[in-house]
């Protein structure tokens, strides 16, 4: 059974269609990337997986022991307060706030996971650092520590590498390749970088115009058919 | 030597400890969620608020002045039933909003602010007051607190020190989530199905403590008890813990001084507070900048 299924979703803002007939599913262990432009609807999917809006129509459905909140989510860096006074710490445990339930405070096993995955991300000397002081690099691996304290099964990736260089950009995706292959999380990443989409990737959904899902070797024979009928402007 | 014969006589008025009492209190009740009001891009609400607290206070007055006709009702406690569901319901709806409302964070505040100040104002005038002429001293002194605090009766500073403790238990105990939801509301709400309610749950106690600081400094200064301590204890520290900690001991600090200062010259107690409050201010940001480590 599938992980996560979405089936004959259509998404929009107060009315305004922006993308409709999307099924696709996603299961354990998969890698899969979300291609498509600007203003195709890449994140409005996303925030409708995590719950944050509703679908206008279709339906969302988790399965193979997943459930809604269990889905570690690092956002766009943009949406991130950058002046907050947080130290790392503190972001990276506040991952577990849906594991407090009616409980006020963290306790040892959530404190010493906490340091595990600070130790796993190579944050554990930044710790008592400021948030706002970290570099990009620094600051998205905080993020992906948080949202490892959140989830055991799956992260959603919203273009985890904007706004890095090169070299650290390599680092963030290898790490998450280590996720998937090693604690097989199941990914899925919004991404803009086609490249690393066909390096790292199992599976890949388009959304735009047409809307493309299947595997990575399916893609690439779906480019290259639209190649060959001249239409470029695909991806 | 003379500063303290002069304190304590003053003190030996129940009116001036409950003043200091009070004061000390929601000082710190104040100052805690004011970190996460700056953060969110919220530092006005508690002047929105405390205006819609305002014309709730006009409502009360006209109510319980048609009631019982000749007597206008200055019994706090009794108004204090109208004015607070409606302050609550007004924060909850200004914080609900969020980021997808069609009037956004600020207008929204702006619209109900000056609305409701303009609306109050008009009812206070409006309204059954025979005997008290002095509208426009009642209307100044509700919006600078300048008599208030000292005209306290056991009953409203028992109130006080009540709602005062829930307010600190409740904010202990939900300390690790209204964290979350301060820093990263989609991640909170993302993994957690239960942040909606934490956030109703700040818009309520922001709305007790501007009722209950309306005693004390009055509509127009409920912001600068909410931010300044905030804003001073960001330019020095750096983690979510010790910018609290900080300030609200910033915050109880600048309120015992201010009291004490007004008291012994003679000034109004709340623009007092708030005059220390701006002051820490500026020594913080000296400090802030002589670490070299904030951007101020």
């Amino acid at each position: 059974m599938a992980q996560l299924t979405c089936s004959d979703l259509t998404l929009g803002y107060e009315g305004q269609k922006i993308l409709s007939h999307l099924s696709f599913s996603v299961n354990k262990g998969d890698y899969l990337c979300i291609l498509g432009e600007n203003g195709s609807g890449k994140t409005t999917l996303m925030k409708t997986i995590l719950g944050l809006r509703k679908p206008m129509s279709g339906t969302i459905s988790v399965g193979d022991g997943l459930s809604r909140t269990e889905i570690g989510y690092l956002p766009q860096q943009t949406s991130i307060q950058r002046d907050f006074p947080a130290s790392v710490r503190e972001i990276v445990i506040s991952g577990f706030q849906s594991r407090l339930g009616f409980r006020p405070f963290y306790n040892k096993t959530e404190k010493k996971m906490a340091e595990q995955n600070m130790e796993l991300m190579g944050i554990s000397h930044l710790k008592k650092r400021c948030y706002r002081e970290l570099s990009g690099g620094q600051q998205q691996r905080v993020l992906l520590a948080r949202a490892l304290c959140a989830t055991q099964k799956m992260l959603l990736l919203d273009e985890p590498v904007a706004g890095l260089d090169p070299k650290v950009t390599e680092e963030m995706y290898e790490l998450i390749a280590r996720l998937n292959r090693e604690r097989g999380i199941t990914v899925m990443m919004i991404s803009h970088d086609i490249e690393a989409a066909m390096q790292y990737a199992t599976h890949i959904l388009h959304i735009g115009k047409e809307i493309f899902f299947g595997t990575r070797t399916k893609y690439l024979q779906y480019v290259a058919e639209k190649r060959k009928e001249g239409k470029h402007g695909i991806i | 030597m003379e500063l303290f014969e002069t304190l304590a006589y003053y003190f030996q008025f129940p009116a001036v400890r409950y003043a200091l009492i009070v004061g000390v209190l929601v000082a710190l009740c104040s100052s805690l969620l004011g970190v996460t009001l700056v953060l969110k891009r919220f530092s006005f609400i508690g002047d929105g608020l405390s205006h819609v607290a305002f014309g709730a206070m006009a409502v009360a007055t006209l109510t319980g002045g048609i009631l019982t006709q000749f007597k206008p009702v200055l019994d706090s406690t009794n108004n204090m039933i109208i004015i607070m569901p409606i302050t609550i319901v007004a924060a909850v709806l200004l914080l609900r909003t969020g980021k997808n409302a069609k009037v956004k964070g600020d207008a929204a505040i702006a619209m109900i602010s000056v609305g409701a100040l303009a609306l109050g104002y008009l009812l206070m005038n409006l309204s059954v007051f025979p005997k008290s002429s002095n509208i426009s001293g009642d209307v100044c002194s509700t919006l600078f607190g300048s008599l208030s605090i000292l005209t306290l009766t056991q009953t409203e500073v028992n109130i006080c020190i009540a709602v005062s403790v829930v307010v600190i238990a409740v904010f202990i105990l939900f300390y690790n989530k209204i964290f979350s939801v301060t820093f990263d509301e989609d991640f909170a709400r993302a993994t957690d199905s239960k942040a909606g309610a934490y956030n109703l749950l700040i818009a309520i106690i922001i709305a007790v403590i501007i009722v209950i600081s309306m005693n004390l400094v009055g509509s127009l200064l409920i912001s600068a008890l909410i931010i300044f301590p905030a804003l001073s204890a960001m330019r020095v520290l750096k983690s979510f813990k010790a910018v609290t900690i900080c300030s609200a001991c910033l915050s109880v600090f600048c309120a015992t001084l201010g009291i004490l200062v007004s008291i012994l010259f003679s000034t109004p107690v709340g623009s007092t507070i708030v005059a220390v409050d701006i002051a820490a201010f500026g020594v913080f940001c000296l400090i802030g900048a002589v670490k070299g480590g904030s951007k101020a």
